[in-house]
């Protein structure tokens, strides 16, 4: 048989599909936006560049101006930094050791994974926002001190999560061929539950960034998170507030902007690029 | 229109994820006439289901039906809307699955399971269905007929259930059953119940059937005529006795030779004299909670002993529940014993795997089961079977990569077979992977957990010949664990027969056809046979079935 059927699109053994291609440009475009920022915002973040306050878009102001008559467009280009850069920061350090620490209690069980597990329930029982607060109230607000916040914050689900995952793995008979071997918990981890739990972590790991993005934001809202003149997209949102009577721009952009990256990272997380396993292809 | 069913030139073809469409049933013709049980048989992927399903106009996510006419009962089942072929179903045609255990609900009675299809297609009102559904208990020969609609699925054994999920298919008093390999899953012991139920019903009741099975012995027994497939394509047609005494192709001899006792041949016994291999004194080990005497709440083996010498295999013979896995845990340290000894080689084995020394746990291999579980989904076969080579041998990558390439030929698998996930195996093939990883650790011992349980008769009996071969060239002991008594004659220089917990007996193949303890003559006698008339002429001591029977 010859024939093929019409469907999505393939490139390097893998399948890709539209919805992934354009959530993944989304991303990708908002990083380089993070890594560039210093060079091409036409003002100084800091700067009154307007004579009103909660200006329209117009030329030179293409996305108006805030509550302070600063440049919109150089203030949301810059928050892409701190937003960008403080939740992946945050989701890595959370993922990476909330899934380590699941894993090795799977595998190791009995009273390590008693202790390891009651110790994050505990943990996970403290509100997130009552936690940043205490932190922030304790050793100020620095960006060191937040992306550890947030990871701290997010390390128990990401351990549940992992945790589960590997539970059922441990069970399979590989597991039990690999033990007999005489195999140690690092190899059971890294090469035998690892590469069987990587896409529900990968999944997970893209819901997490798009809570950390939503706590960082509402910390900002709160103003617990970066502190003035620097600015992430939840700040501008709550720093403009007052435009909402307006209709200003300066408060729906960093909306859109927030909205724009969560939608996006969860899509591509739904539409990874799929290996094709065709037996004879 | 003189039959019930009328299958024309049927087609089906599958989407591939890479968008190839693959055809996997090429023109199919069938006939069934009223009250007849017709048997689709065939290995794994010869499309037997795809063309039970598709009687009921059903084809699997991701097929379609493509071509042809199935005519049943004087409608096309292909041409019909999705809303009128629900109608038919489970009225005129219905469908008893593999597995009961995983297609009932177990949250809800089983007389409310049983009794749905005449709720959904408005048959009869509740109170006349519950009569029905316990008059069909009592002739599918349920025990308690009125109390057993009240329990829930959990609470009733596996070959009841079978038979209770053919109460569900029957009370819509359908003209066809489908069934689909409904004894696969269950013991010798339980499946002759189940199939004397299912032949006295249909026959009453007149009903015609499709009896999906690899399992020609059973077939023998249900079915009026066998349809042999292969391929997606018929093979051969024929009245049951036609098919067993006069097959005409090649591929119908060769799934009857598998049923052909092999001749064993005997060892020279020029090593009597040769040390044991593996001898184990006295072991129980079991589950639950640990009472005074060391002993834990539920034995699952009980004192056992069994020796076996270099170069010899041991079978291990049993219905499930026996302890005979459990046994096998126990040899290889994962489930550490309570009490005994385990003398392994000349010198004593700790209890548990993780205080066996590394050349210990290399000279006694396990190999499971469902080779699914026992090959990590996410590898490539290569990495598989070089792992123990990398772990005990230490070998380089390059020598790692010709050992795999030797191993896999030692297995008789294609070279190219390396680069494959075990998902894109067939079982077989998985089975052979499985086995070549404990061969690539250089072992003196194998332990087959049930290998070929989960193998076609063809496949099972390739893989034995398999195992025997390697025997010879390699030297090797194997404990053979089985509920399969051909599958153990055929291999076994010694069989052992578990019975809850104990060792019942020790006997010699030669000795099989007059074994002395009641447990093993319900055993043998239990094992289906080609002969047709084998289960109308089977006569079973009503005490036995009682004593150990568990219906």
């Amino acid at each position: 048989m010859t024939r093929v059927a019409a469907s999505g699109r393939s490139f390097l053994g893998h399948s890709y599909n539209l919805v992934g291609i354009v959530a993944s440009l989304v991303i990708l475009v908002w990083m380089l936006i993070a890594i560039f920022a210093p060079t091409i915002i036409p003002h100084s973040i800091g700067d009154i560049v307007d004579d009103d306050y909660f200006g329209p878009m117009r030329q030179g102001l293409w996305l108006g101006s805030d509550y302070l008559g600063r440049d919109m467009l150089s203030r949301v280009l810059m928050g892409a930094r701190y937003t960008v850069g403080i939740s992946l920061a945050a989701v890595a350090i959370a993922c990476f050791s909330g899934v380590m620490l699941g894993m090795t209690a799977a595998v190791i069980g009995g009273w390590v994974d008693t202790c390891l597990s009651r110790f994050l329930d505990a943990m996970n029982s403290i509100p997130s926002k009552l936690f940043g607060l205490v932190v922030v109230a304790a050793v100020g607000s620095s960006i060191p001190a937040l992306i550890l916040t947030l990871a701290v914050i997010y390390i128990p689900g990401a351990y549940r999560f992992a945790r589960a995952l590997a539970v059922n793995i441990n069970t399979m008979d590989f597991m039990t061929v690999a033990r007999v071997r005489g195999e140690s918990t690092a190899y059971l981890i890294g090469s035998e539950i690892l590469p069987n739990i990587i896409r529900p972590v990968l999944a997970d790991f893209g819901l997490r960034f798009v809570f950390i993005v939503l706590l960082l934001s509402g910390l900002s809202f709160l103003g617990l998170g970066l502190q003035p003149p620097l600015a992430d997209w939840g700040a501008l949102v709550r720093e403009n507030i007052g435009g909402l009577p307006f209709a200003a721009p300066a408060v729906i952009i960093p909306s859109l902007a927030i909205a724009s990256l969560t939608i996006s990272v969860n899509l591509l997380i739904d539409n990874l690029p799929q290996k094709i396993r065709d037996r004879d292809a | 229109m003189t039959n019930l069913v009328e299958v024309r030139n049927l087609r089906i073809e599958a989407t591939t994820d890479a968008g190839r469409i693959v055809e996997i049933i090429k023109g199919v013709s069938l006939d069934i006439a009223n009250g007849e049980i017709v048997a689709l048989i065939g290995e794994s992927g010869s499309g037997k289901t795809t063309v039970a399903l598709s009687l009921m106009g059903y084809a699997r996510p991701g097929c379609r039906i493509t071509g042809g006419e199935i005519n049943v009962n004087g409608k096309n089942m292909a041409a019909l809307s999705e809303k009128q072929r629900a109608r038919l179903r489970g009225t005129d045609i219905a469908y008893v699955p593999q597995s009961a255990a995983a297609s009932f609900n177990p949250s809800s009675t089983i007389m409310e399971q049983v009794i749905e299809v005449t709720r959904i297609h408005g048959l009869m009102p509740p109170e006349q269905a519950r009569k029905r559904a316990v008059e069909l208990f009592r002739a599918l020969s349920l025990p308690d007929p009125e109390g057993i609609g009240a329990r829930y699925p959990h609470q009733v054994s596996g070959g009841q259930l079978q038979r209770l999920s053919a109460a569900m298919a029957l009370i819509g008093d359908p003209k066809l059953v489908i069934f689909d390999e409904p004894t696969t899953a269950l013991d010798v012991t339980t499946q002759i119940d189940v199939l004397k139920a299912f032949k006295s019903v249909m026959r009453a009741g007149g009903i015609a059937g499709v009896y999906v099975s690899h399992d020609l012995a059973v077939v023998a027994q249900i079915a009026d005529h066998i349809v042999v497939l292969k391929g997606g394509q018929v093979q051969e047609t024929g009245t049951t006795a036609q098919i067993l005494s006069a097959a005409q192709h090649p591929y119908t001899r060769e799934l009857l030779a598998a049923f052909e006792p092999k001749p064993r041949q005997a060892h020279a016994d020029a090593d009597a004299g040769a040390k044991p291999l593996l001898r184990i004194d006295n072991v129980t080990a079991g589950y639950g909670a640990v009472r005074d005497n060391g002993l834990p709440l539920i034995r699952a083996v009980d004192s056992v002993s069994l020796v076996v010498e270099k170069g010899r295999n041991l079978g291990i013979i049993g219905e499930s529940g026996c302890g005979k896995s459990t046994l096998a845990r126990v040899i290889a340290g994962i489930h550490p014993a309570a009490a005994g000894d385990i003398i392994f080689d000349g010198k004593e084995l700790q209890r548990a795997a993780g205080k066996r020394s590394q050349d210990q746990l290399r000279e006694m291999q396990i190999v499971f089961q469902y080779a699914d579980t026992a090959l990590n989904p996410a590898k490539p076969v290569e990495d598989i079977v070089s792992r123990p080579l990398a772990f005990y041998h230490g070998l380089d990558r390059q020598a790692r990569s010709k050992r795999v390439d030797e191993l896999l030929d030692m297995v008789r698998l294609p070279r190219t077979l390396r680069y494959r996930r075990p998902s894109e195996l067939s079982g077989g093939q998985k089975q052979r992977v499985n086995f070549a990883r404990a061969l690539a650790a250089g072992p003196k011992l194998i332990i087959c957990d049930e290998i070929t349980s989960a193998l076609d008769t063809v496949v099972a009996a390739a893989v034995i010949e398999l195992l025997k071969e390697l025997q010879r060239e390699l030297g090797l002991s194997y404990i053979f664990i089985s509920h399969d008594l051909s599958v153990v004659e055929a291999i076994c220089d010694e069989i052992m027969v578990m019975y809850n917990g104990e060792r019942v007996e020790q006997i010699t193949p030669d000795r099989l056809k007059a074994p002395t303890h009641p447990y093993s003559k319900l055993l043998f006698s239990s094992v289906p046979k080609l002969d047709p008339t084998w289960l109308d002429g089977l006569v079973r001591d009503p005490e036995l079935v009682s004593q150990y029977g568990h219906r």
